[in-house]
C-alpha cells in the first residue's frame, strides 16, 4: 500500500505539551503510520496510508483546538519565507521613491531658488503645501522611524530610529513654524527644511535596500550549506523502494541513492560500492570511495554506483546539520574585538542626543546670525551623521564572511576568538601519527632471504595476523588482500605482548615479530640485523617472520606521509611560522619522518599526556601556539593552545576542545584557516576604523567645529547620505572576504 | 530672559536624556516568567525587553520576529555565548537554565535591539 506523506503547518500552539496531545491524536486514526511534531516550526509531519485525507487528518487537528494548514513541502515554506522579505524588499524602495519623489523637486527648486518668499500670502500657502506633502513622506515612507523610536524610547532604550525620527522631525516642525509664526523669526532665518526631511528619509531607506542586498551575500556560505540538504529519501520499506520526506525518515532505516542523485542522510554503506563527491562538506577536491562498511554523509553527491545504505544519524544528529549549526553559531560570536564597539553602541545614541542638544546650545549662545538656523541645521546634522549601525555591524559582519569563507574550505571555526587568534599565531606544532602522517599503517616493503619467497612472507605473516585487531596486523592483512593472497589457517595461535604472534601454519611452527622475539627463541638474524636498523633508522618498523628456526624475510611497516604535508608544512613555514613536529616516537624514527618533511625542531617520545606540558613550555617562551591532531589523544594539548587544529575524518566534526576543525586530512587546510583568519582579522579592522573615524571625525564636523576656521559646515543631507552609506560600506567591504582565495602552493 | 530660557530648557533636555536612558532605566517593567514568554521582535525593539526568571529553573524564550529590518535577524546573549537567527515570523525557542544569578543582557547583533533577563 501507498503511504502519504504530509506536513501541516500549525496555528496555536503555544506549549510543548501540545506536542504529545497532537502527535497522540494524529497516532490513532486508521491508516496514519507516523505523526511527528516540529514544535520550533509548527509543523507536524504525518505518514499514512491511501484511506487517510488531508482533510481527516486537519479535521482531527482543528478539534483539538489547532489551526492547520497543508503544505506542500518545505519548498513551500522556504518560498513563503522569501516571498516575505521581497515584500519588505520591495515595500522599502517604493517608500525610498516616494521620499525622493518629494524631495528631489524641492531640493532643485530650492536651489534655483524660485519658491515664493515666506513673506507673501502665496509663499505661505506653497510651502504649506510642500509641508503637508513632507508630512505624508514621514508618515508613509518614515512611518517607522517614529514608531520604533517611540517604541525604543518607552523602554528606555534609543536606537538609529530614534536619531532619525528626531532629526527629520524637528526639520519638519521648524519648517512649519517658520511659515505659521514667520514673523517671530528673524528674517534670514525664515526658511523650511521641508526637501531635507524628505531626502533623508529617502536616503536612509535607500541605505537600507542596499544594505538587504549586500547582506543577502554575507550568510551566502550558510544558505549554500543548507540547500545541500536534499528533501526526499529513497527508502526501501518491504522490498518497495519509494519517495520519502526526509523528515520521516528513522535511525536503522535503508536508503537506496543513485549515481549522481544527493546522500539525504548520514549513514553506513551496506550494499554497493561508489565513488562520493565530499568536496561541498570537507574541501577535498578528489571522490572518495565507498565500500561497503563505510560511512556515507548527507548532503554529499554521489557520482558513478547505486548503493544501499543505512541510515545512522538523522535530523540534527547529522554531520551537515551540526556543521549548519556550529557555522551559524560561529557566525554570531564576537570576538574580543567587537566587545569596545559593543560597549560603545549602548551609549552611543543617547550620548549623540546630547551632543545635538550641546551643538544647539553653543550656537545659540555663540553661534552667528541667523542663530536659530544654525542651531538646526547643525544638531540636524549631528543626529543624522551618527551612524550606530555601521559600529556595531562592523565585527560582526566581517566574522559571519570568514567564518562562512573558511566553511567553504571545510574549515570549521568554532567561535570568533578562534578566528582572532588564528591570525596571530607564531609556531605551529604538528602531532606526527595522522597529521603528517596518514595515521594507518601500512606495509611498506617486504623484503625475504631468498627472493623466490617474497609472496610467502607476506602470505604467512597474514594467516597468522588474520584474527588479530593490532593496527600492524591489519597493514599486514590489506597488503596480502591487495596482492589476492589465499591465506592459511593457523592453529595454536599465542600472542607474545610486545613482541608478536606465532601459530602453526600448514603443520609447521611460525613466528612473526620483532627482534627480541627472534632473539628469545633463538633465531638466527644474521646479515638481516644490520638491514633492519636501517630500516628503523629511515621511520619504518622492521618485522622479521620465520618459520621454525629460520628467518625468511622482513616486512617493514610504516605511516607514510600525507602527499602534500611537505608541501604544507613549507608553505607554513614561508608564511614565517615557526614549525615543530611532536610526536611519541623514539628520537631516530622521528628525526627521519620530520627530515623528509622538512621540520627540524622535533619534540620526540612525548608521552599524551605529556604534550599540553610542552605547549605550556613554548607558551612561557612568548609563543602563541597553535597546535594541530586528530583531536582525540591530543585533546589536552589542542585545548592548551591558543589554537587546536582538530584534523577531522569528515565524518566527526564534534570535536570540542579544537578552535578549529579542519573537514580535509591535508595540512594545507591549516594554512589555509591561518591565512583566512589574518585576512578576516584584517577586514574586521578596516570596518572599526572606518566606523570609529566615521562616528568620531563626523559628529564634530556636523556640529560646525570646523566653521570658525574654514567656515565649513555639514549640509544635513549630505550627512544623511553618509549615514546611509556607512552600513552598506561595512557590509561591501566584508563581502570583500567572499571573493578572496587562500592559494594553495602547489610544490 | 529668552537666552537664559533657552539655556535652561537645553540644559533641563540633556539632563532628562542622562536621567531618562541610564538613572531611570531600573524602572521598566520586569516580567516575571515561571517557563516560558514570548517575546516579540517588532518595531526596534523586544517585548518584554525585561524579563526576570528564577535561579536553577528551566525556562523557555521564544522568540518571534515581526521585524522585517535585517538588524533584527540575530539575537545575541553574549554573556551566555548563545546566538540563535530569527527567520522572519517563525518562532524560536530558546531553552535556558542559568545556574548563576546576574543580569543577562541579550541584544541584536548591533546592539541596537536591547533586552535584560535578571535570574535571581
Amino acid at each position: 500500500m501507498k503511504i502519504n506523506n504530509f506536513i501541516f503547518e500549525l496555528t496555536g500552539v503555544r506549549c510543548a505539551s501540545c506536542v504529545v496531545k497532537i502527535e497522540s491524536t494524529l497516532q490513532v486514526i486508521s491508516g496514519v503510520t507516523d505523526a511527528k511534531m516540529n514544535f520550533a516550526n509548527h509543523t507536524v509531519s504525518v505518514s499514512a496510508n491511501d484511506t487517510v485525507s488531508a482533510k481527516t487528518l486537519t479535521q482531527a487537528i482543528e478539534q483539538l483546538g489547532y489551526g492547520a494548514t497543508l503544505m506542500e513541502g518545505l519548498e513551500q515554506h522556504e518560498s513563503q519565507k522569501e516571498a516575505l522579505e521581497h515584500r519588505y524588499y520591495s515595500s522599502l524602495i517604493t517608500k525610498t521613491v516616494v521620499a525622493a519623489i518629494v524631495g528631489v523637486p524641492l531640493f532643485i527648486l530650492g536651489v534655483i531658488d524660485i519658491i515664493p518668499s515666506l513673506q507673501t500670502e502665496l509663499g505661505h500657502l506653497t510651502n504649506f503645501a510642500f509641508g503637508l506633502a513632507t508630512l505624508g513622506v514621514l508618515i508613509y515612507s518614515g512611518g517607522h522611524f517614529f514608531v520604533g523610536g517611540w517604541k525604543a524610547l518607552r523602554v528606555h532604550t534609543a536606537n538609529m530610529d530614534t536619531l532619525i525620527a528626531i532629526g527629520t522631525g524637528i526639520a519638519w516642525l521648524y519648517s512649519m513654524i517658520a511659515i505659521v509664526f514667520t514673523s517671530l523669526l528673524p528674517p534670514m532665518a525664515q526658511h523650511v527644511y521641508f526637501e531635507a526631511a524628505a531626502i533623508i528619509i529617502a536616503l536612509v531607506n535607500l541605505g537600507a535596500v542596499l544594505e538587504l542586498r549586500a547582506r543577502r551575500h554575507t550568510s551566502q556560505a550558510i544558505q549554500r550549506l543548507m540547500r545541500l540538504q536534499p528533501k526526499t529519501a529513497r527508502l526501501i520499506r518491504d522490498k518497495e523502494e519509494i519517495d520519502v520526506p526526509i523528515e520521516t525518515l528513522q535511525i536503522g532505516d535503508l536508503i537506496r541513492v543513485r549515481p549522481g542523485e544527493q546522500i539525504p542522510i548520514d549513514g553506513t554503506l551496506t550494499e554497493g560500492s561508489s565513488y562520493v563527491d565530499e568536496s561541498m562538506l570537507t574541501g577535498e577536491p578528489l571522490p572518495s570511495e565507498k565500500k561497503m562498511g563505510d560511512k556515507v554523509i548527507g548532503g554529499t553527491l554521489n557520482k558513478s554506483g547505486s548503493f544501499i545504505f543505512k541510515a545512522s544519524h538523522i535530523g540534527k544528529e547529522t554531520v551537515l546539520a551540526q556543521i549548519i549549526q556550529m557555522v551559524q553559531q560561529a557566525q554570531n560570536s564576537k570576538p574580543a574585538l567587537a566587545r569596545l564597539a559593543d560597549q560603545i553602541s549602548s551609549y552611543f545614541v543617547p550620548t549623540v542626543l546630547i551632543i545635538a542638544l550641546v551643538t544647539a546650545l553653543i550656537w545659540f549662545n555663540v553661534g552667528i546670525e541667523p542663530r536659530i538656523a544654525y542651531m538646526l541645521v547643525t544638531s540636524m546634522a549631528v543626529l543624522v551623521i551618527a551612524c550606530p549601525c555601521a559600529l556595531g555591524l562592523a565585527v560582526p559582519i566581517s566574522v559571519t564572511v570568514g567564518i562562512g569563507k573558511a566553511a567553504e574550505y571545510g574549515i570549521l571555526i568554532r567561535h570568533a576568538d578562534a578566528l582572532q587568534q588564528a591570525g596571530q599565531l607564531t609556531t605551529i606544532v604538528l602531532d606526527k601519527t595522522g597529521t603528517i602522517t596518514q595515521g594507518q599503517p601500512q606495509v611498506t616493503g617486504v623484503y625475504p632471504v631468498h627472493e623466490q619467497d617474497k609472496k610467502k612472507v607476506l602470505m604467512l605473516a597474514a594467516s597468522l595476523e588474520v584474527g588479530s585487531e593490532h593496527p600492524l596486523a591489519e597493514a599486514i592483512v590489506m597488503a596480502a588482500k591487495k596482492d589476492g593472497l589465499a591465506l592459511l589457517i593457523a592453529t595454536n595461535f599465542q600472542a607474545i605482548t610486545g613482541q608478536g604472534v606465532s601459530g602453526v601454519l600448514d603443520g609447521q611452527q611460525t613466528w612473526l615479530g620483532n627482534r627480541s622475539l627472534m632473539e628469545q627463541q633463538h633465531i638466527e638474524l644474521g646479515d638481516l640485523k644490520q638491514q633492519a636498523d636501517q630500516f628503523a633508522a629511515s621511520g619504518q618498523t622492521p618485522i622479521f617472520v620465520a618459520i621454525g628456526q629460520e628467518v625468511i624475510g622482513i616486512l617493514t611497516i610504516a605511516d607514510p606521509i600525507k602527499p602534500d604535508s611537505k608541501s604544507a608544512i613549507q608553505r607554513l613555514q614561508k608564511m614565517g611560522l615557526k614549525v615543530i613536529m611532536i610526536t611519541g616516537d623514539h628520537q631516530i624514527t622521528a628525526r627521519a619522518i620530520a627530515s623528509q618533511v622538512g621540520i627540524s625542531d622535533v619534540m620526540a617520545e612525548v608521552l599524551p599526556q605529556d604534550k599540553a606540558g610542552k605547549i605550556i613550555e613554548l607558551q612561557t617562551n612568548g609563543e602563541k601556539v597553535g597546535m594541530v591532531g586528530d583531536g582525540i589523544n591530543d585533546a589536552p594539548a589542542l585545548a592548551q593552545a591558543e589554537v587546536g587544529f582538530a584534523i577531522g575524518t569528515g565524518t566527526d566534526i564534534a570535536i570540542e576542545s579544537a578552535g578549529i576543525t579542519l573537514m580535509r586530512g591535508s595540512l594545507q587546510s591549516v594554512a589555509d584557516a591561518i591565512i583566512i583568519s589574518q585576512q578576516t582579522i584584517r577586514n574586521m579592522k578596516q570596518n572599526l576604523f572606518g566606523a570609529f573615524i566615521y562616528n568620531i571625525m563626523g559628529i564634530p564636523v556636523a556640529a560646525g567645529i570646523l566653521f570658525p576656521f574654514i567656515g565649513l559646515l555639514l549640509n544635513p543631507m549630505i550627512a544623511g547620505a553618509a549615514m546611509a552609506l556607512s552600513s552598506v560600506t561595512v557590509v561591501t567591504n566584508a563581502n570583500r572576504l567572499r571573493f578572496f582565495k587562500p592559494m594553495e602552493e602547489k610544490s | 530672559m529668552i537666552i537664559l530660557l533657552v539655556n535652561v530648557v537645553g540644559i533641563a533636555l540633556v539632563c532628562l536624556i542622562i536621567w531618562w536612558f541610564w538613572i531611570n532605566k531600573s524602572h521598566i517593567a520586569t516580567i516575571k516568567i515561571d517557563n516560558l514568554i514570548e517575546i516579540k521582535v517588532k518595531d526596534g525593539v523586544y517585548q518584554p525587553s525585561n524579563i526576570e526568571a528564577k535561579i536553577n529553573h528551566p525556562i523557555t524564550l521564544r522568540f518571534v520576529r515581526d521585524d522585517a529590518s535585517p538588524c533584527a535577524e540575530t539575537v545575541v546573549f553574549q554573556s551566555l555565548n548563545i546566538s540563535k537567527q530569527l527567520p522572519l515570523h517563525e518562532p524560536v525557542d530558546l531553552s535556558l537554565n542559568i545556574k548563576k544569578a546576574g543580569e543577562y543582557e541579550f541584544t541584536c547583533q548591533m546592539g541596537m535591539y536591547r533586552g535584560k533577563l535578571t535570574v535571581k
